[in-house]
């Protein structure tokens, strides 16, 4: 297809193969964002309120793993996933589930570092007030994050920038399989490697235009929740 | 659920506590028992809040030992404190009440009817659902009185409650300090306000570089004050 | 990591892979194949042929063919589709595939600058154009990245009587990436690449280049078919791709190749039943 249509036709005409991959994107990103929030958000906290030895260089290489690059965290994947590899029984490599691992393992250390650094200024504040209510370890986590949740948004928005942008490890865990795995990023790899670079750059500003919305969404839902509870 | 007074007398037993090489209080013997309010005064930097703290339970001597009705290490269960400037919870007014009935155990059926009375007590009851962080110092200062009455405490630490307070809120909360001790709940709290001291005190203990100076019935302490620091704070001296 | 999220990964990696095997359910496989392949669109074209006849859905993980045959290796796809013979054939002598069947060829062409430094164009002598390459030392793009092509490339440097990797200079640039991706480093820099033809024609982003020589015998390219060898890993799906191969070779299948076109231009020819290619 020499001359394939342009990404702003794909998106009038409502090309439904170019909406698969923008749900497929979402699907993995948002699923994988959750996972990392599971994760890191209790993690973080649990970082914030404990003291033990080595705490300071854990903080150390949590924060230097924010910056994780992907196509290492995708090889490891790759070769934890492979049907050779350690968790190769659950069939997971080529599969939209092996993207949302991958993303995951990218996106836990950023929202538990910003996370850790979130409750644990939070803490200087509360500190004296939740102990003197007498409230056990679980309380003051459950209270902190409850109450940190306006600036953990920026957490779970961060990491899922991160996981929208990536290319690197879901390229390879994935494997970039039409209909399958092919998300935006790598759809863009791809057009970009059939040297149609205007569909490229198309692509690319619908993910972005995507990126903003979903900033723009949770923005304002942060915005009305601090209305109501300061 | 009022426990057996177990609480009361808070005793000291030369206690001193020191913070990297500063001795912040220093072998203090001391008896809080029940009865009109008790106030610390003392110019800043005397060992007030650390008093206070120390009587709390959020602070374990370095030497010497507290007690809580002739027992060591007595949870705070019928303690409460309000902090000089109380962390307002990120959450609504009535619901910093609802975590803090939630934290004290009260059972949940209970929790609108006590909400209910602690806001009408503390006169915030058009507010109850405004952030508690927008609202002004004096609001916040009642709300942290009503959170630290949500537990149904015997004994109330007070650590200056109206500082940097303009008179009118100054005296609501003077009123709400009142009403509360006139409840049978101990009150102990530290003050640098003179004229306080001298509405609200039962009973002042004067503090001065981590020692007590005197101690006595306020209106004796107030007009006659036994030692020369005490002369010299009463007479808005600078005590150094 | 604490033992906690240790846990909470185990337990997250089953509910996925649950997740995934109610998706797994339908008739799929998963072919590793090349970009070259991938890239000219040959699948777009035959797979739902496929699909249509036999309701398997076939995914493609498309890959240099070094990297699709250590995936076929891996266990990680149930068949290989690539185009490299001796690496092929070696893949089976040692076991991880069952038998290699020829499928089809197509060409490698040389592209480069209209400017033609090298003076080659309109040649059908690869050897004496990547001689003339070197001694002009005219900028040359090499994919570098273990592939077919790479491989075709390294074969016809030798058949030159070139020692590449001592031979080389400033003017010969290993980008260790895809065919597409070599395509547009030359493109960017009017540089000489040896390309397969069907990924040049569905290529877009041509700036000055143009074919410089073709049809030279020793440019063929032949792809070849292999099943991963369920002995060694028993998640292969035997039948569904032994299936996908017998399609592939039967006349049904060779006709598919056939009839794909760009711009009215055949980009594969099948040859399945050569049993020497």
């Amino acid at each position: 297809m020499p001359d394939g249509p342009s990404a702003l036709q794909l998106v009038l005409s409502g090309d439904p193969a170019l909406f698969a991959i923008v749900r497929l994107s979402l699907y993995v990103s948002l699923s994988a964002v959750a996972l990392a929030a599971l994760i890191g958000i209790p993690l973080g906290a649990w970082i914030a309120l404990t003291r033990f030895p080595g705490r300071q260089g854990v903080i150390v290489l949590l924060n230097a793993l924010m910056g994780l690059p992907p196509v290492v965290v995708g090889l490891a994947v790759y070769l934890a996933l492979s049907r050779s590899g350690p968790l190769g029984a659950f069939g997971l490599l080529f599969t939209p589930s092996a993207m949302i691992v991958a993303q995951t393992v990218l996106v836990t250390p950023i929202i538990a570092a910003l996370t850790r650094q979130t409750i644990e200024d939070l803490w200087i504040e509360y500190r004296d007030e939740l102990t003197a209510m007498n409230l056990g370890p679980l309380g003051r986590v459950m209270a902190l994050i409850w109450d940190a949740r306006f600036s953990l948004v920026t957490a779970l928005l961060a990491g899922f920038g991160r996981a929208a942008a990536e290319v690197g490890a879901i390229i390879i865990v994935g494997g970039n399989i039409e209909g399958f795995t092919r998300t935006m990023t790598t759809a863009i790899a791809l057009e970009t490697s059939k040297g149609d670079l205007p569909l490229a750059v198309g692509l690319g500003l619908v993910l972005i235009s995507i990126v903003i919305v979903v900033n723009a969404l949770a923005w304002s839902m942060r915005r009305a929740g601090e209305r109501l509870a300061g | 659920m009022r426990a057996p007074s177990s609480e009361l007398p808070i005793q000291f037993h030369g206690v001193t506590v020191t913070a990297g090489g500063v001795t912040i209080l220093d072998d203090i013997a001391l008896t809080l028992a029940s009865g009109p309010p008790t106030v610390l005064i003392g110019p800043n930097g005397s060992g007030k809040s650390t008093l206070l703290r120390l009587a709390m339970g959020l602070l374990a001597p370095s030497r010497g030992r507290v007690t809580w009705g002739g027992l060591e290490l007595v949870p705070p269960l019928k303690r409460a404190i309000v902090f000089q400037r109380p962390a307002m919870l990120r959450r609504s007014a009535a619901a910093n009440l609802r975590f803090a009935l939630r934290a004290a155990g009260i059972p949940h059926a209970e929790h609108a009817r006590r909400i209910a009375e602690l806001l009408e007590l503390v006169g915030l009851h058009a507010l109850a659902d405004r952030a508690a962080r927008r609202l002004s110092g004096g609001e916040q200062q009642r709300l942290a009185l009503a959170r630290a009455l949500a537990r149904d405490p015997a004994v109330l630490f007070l650590d200056e409650p109206t500082a940097s307070l303009d008179p009118i809120a100054t005296k609501a909360v003077e009123d709400i300090i009142r009403t509360v001790s006139e409840r049978n709940i101990k009150v102990v709290m530290a003050t640098h306000d003179l004229g306080e001291a001298r509405r609200l005190a039962g009973e002042i203990i004067m503090l001065h570089r981590g020692r007590i100076v005197e101690t006595g019935a306020a209106a004796s302490f107030l007009d006659a004050p036994q030692t020369a620091e005490a002369r010299a704070f009463l007479a808005g001296e600078l005590l150094i | 990591m604490s033992m906690l999220t240790r846990r909470l990964l185990i337990a997250a990696t089953a509910a996925l892979a649950f997740a995934s095997h109610a998706v797994a359910q339908d008739k799929s496989i998963v072919v590793a194949s090349t970009t070259s392949t991938q890239d000219s669109g040959l699948f777009g074209h035959i797979l739902p042929m496929f699909k249509a006849r036999t309701g398997i859905d076939v995914k493609v993980v498309a890959q240099g063919t070094g990297q699709a045959l250590d995936t076929g290796r891996r266990g990680d796809a149930d068949v290989v589709f690539v185009h490299a013979k001796p690496a092929e054939e070696k893949f089976v002598s040692e076991g991880f595939g069952i038998r290699r069947h020829p499928v089809m060829y197509n060409d490698f062409i040389l592209i480069g600058p209209k400017s033609d430094p090298a003076g080659i164009k309109g040649s059908k002598d690869i050897v004496a154009a990547l001689s003339a390459i070197k001694a002009k030392g005219a900028d040359f793009i090499s994919r570098g990245d273990k592939s077919g092509t790479h491989q075709a490339e390294l074969n016809l440097w030798k058949i030159a009587g070139i020692d590449i990797a001592k031979d080389k200079g400033p003017w010969y640039k290993e980008i260790g990436q895809g065919m597409g991706a070599a395509l547009n480093t030359a493109s960017a820099s009017n540089a000489y690449v040896l390309a397969d033809r069907g990924t040049w024609l569905s290529f877009k982003n041509r700036g000055d280049l143009g074919i410089a020589v073709e049809g030279d015998k020793r440019l063929f390219n032949q792809y070849g078919v292999m099943l991963v060898n369920p002995e060694k890993h028993p998640s292969v799906k035997k039948d569904l791709g032994q299936h996908f191969i017998d399609w592939l070779v039967s006349s049904e299948g060779q006709k598919a190749i056939a009839d794909y076109k760009i711009n009215g231009e055949q980009l594969f020819y099948p040859n399945a039943s050569d049993s020497g290619a």
